[in-house]
């Protein structure tokens, strides 16, 4: 497993898991975990899933990949409460978490993967 | 002064603010949102109100967090970890002081750095912010600063996706702030 791992945030149960798959292709050995929708699988974001995604991820050291609104608010309350280190990037989701996917798999560093998040920032 | 007792009746109060209200703030974020803040905050007043029952002779710190933690639990959408954050940072300030000033302007800075928006963005802050500015917390101070969303246009939040046709709009989360202040209004008079 690679020493950093990825994380996905959105309101919408399926599309938290679904980006994984096309992920999960081209870097089979980052960990990669998710948090969709709220605690009673509703749409919107759940401070307490997000939390357990991070906890659950193999690796210590975090990217954050998020949709709309409340998902990155919650991240940032999410990562006020846990040690290891969660870096959130304003990316586009899909691609910014397939980028740093693909990177993270071809031992890439962390500023090196930044530098090439930085043109995909959308937010 | 904010005590535990004042605390308490606030938070009964504007549970039955959002109970009788929920529609129209759901109504309000139809247009420019996903018109659910009536519901999401009916969810997160119902866990602020079970959340509190359970708690035996809490000090003020632990009513404030208590109520942060449900609402960011329960609400689900963006308004849940702002209003959260807003609670939290009441609960860390109250140690140094119970001023109710200054503990709403405490609560606005929290609401600004989580979600990133300013006065004039359409957002909930343009509720927290005059009454945080005001020398004393009126009815028509909130109402104007309701109404001063309606014309703006959205730069955080939902709306924002809308652009232009997110003006002539009262924005929901400002509305449900105006109900919290009114809340407390009425339990200062009450009290
Ligand atoms: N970034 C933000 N900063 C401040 N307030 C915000 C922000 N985003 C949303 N809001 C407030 O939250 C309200 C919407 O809440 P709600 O409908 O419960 O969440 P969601 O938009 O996720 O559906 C808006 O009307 C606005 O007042
Ligand atoms: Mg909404």
């Amino acid at each position: 497993m690679k020493k950093l791992g990825i994380i996905l945030v959105s309101h919408v149960p399926d599309i938290a898991r679904g980006i994984p798959q096309l992920l999960t292709q081209v870097a089979p050995n980052v960990s990669i975990t998710n948090a969709g929708g709220t605690n009673e699988n509703d749409i919107g974001t759940s401070m307490e899933k997000i939390l357990a995604a991070i906890e659950e991820n193999k690796a210590s050291e975090l990217l954050a990949f998020y949709d709309i609104g409340s998902s990155k608010m919650n991240l940032e309350l999410a990562t006020e409460m846990t040690d290891k280190q969660v870096h959130l990037y304003d990316a586009a989701f899909v691609e910014g978490a397939y980028t740093a996917a693909s990177l993270i798999e071809a031992d890439v560093t962390l500023s090196e993967i930044e530098k090439q998040l930085a043109s995909l920032k959308i937010k | 002064m904010l005590t535990t007792e004042i605390t308490q009746e606030w938070m009964d109060k504007f549970y039955h603010k959002i109970e009788e209200n929920k529609d129209y703030l759901s109504e309000l974020d139809t247009p420019i949102g996903d018109g659910d803040h009536g519901n999401n905050m009916m969810r997160g007043m119902e866990g602020v109100k079970q959340g509190l029952a359970k708690l035996q002779k809490p000090d003020l710190k632990t009513i404030l967090k208590n109520i942060a933690m449900s609402l960011i639990s329960k609400v689900g959408g963006a308004s849940g970890p702002l209003y959260g954050t807003a609670f939290l940072e009441m609960a860390k300030k109250c140690g140094e002081t119970q001023d109710i000033n200054a503990l709403i302007n405490a609560a606005l800075d929290g609401i600004k750095k989580r979600g990133g928006a300013t006065e004039g963005d359409k957002t909930m802050v343009d509720v927290w912010s005059p009454v945080a500015q005001t020398n004393e917390i009126t009815q028509k101070v909130i109402d104007d600063a309701i109404a001063s969303t309606k014309d703006m246009l959205a730069r955080k939040g939902r709306a924002s996706y809308l652009g232009e046709r997110s003006i002539g709009h009262l924005d929901p989360g400002a509305v449900s702030s105006g109900y919290l202040f009114t809340a407390l209004l009425e339990t200062e008079a009450s009290l």
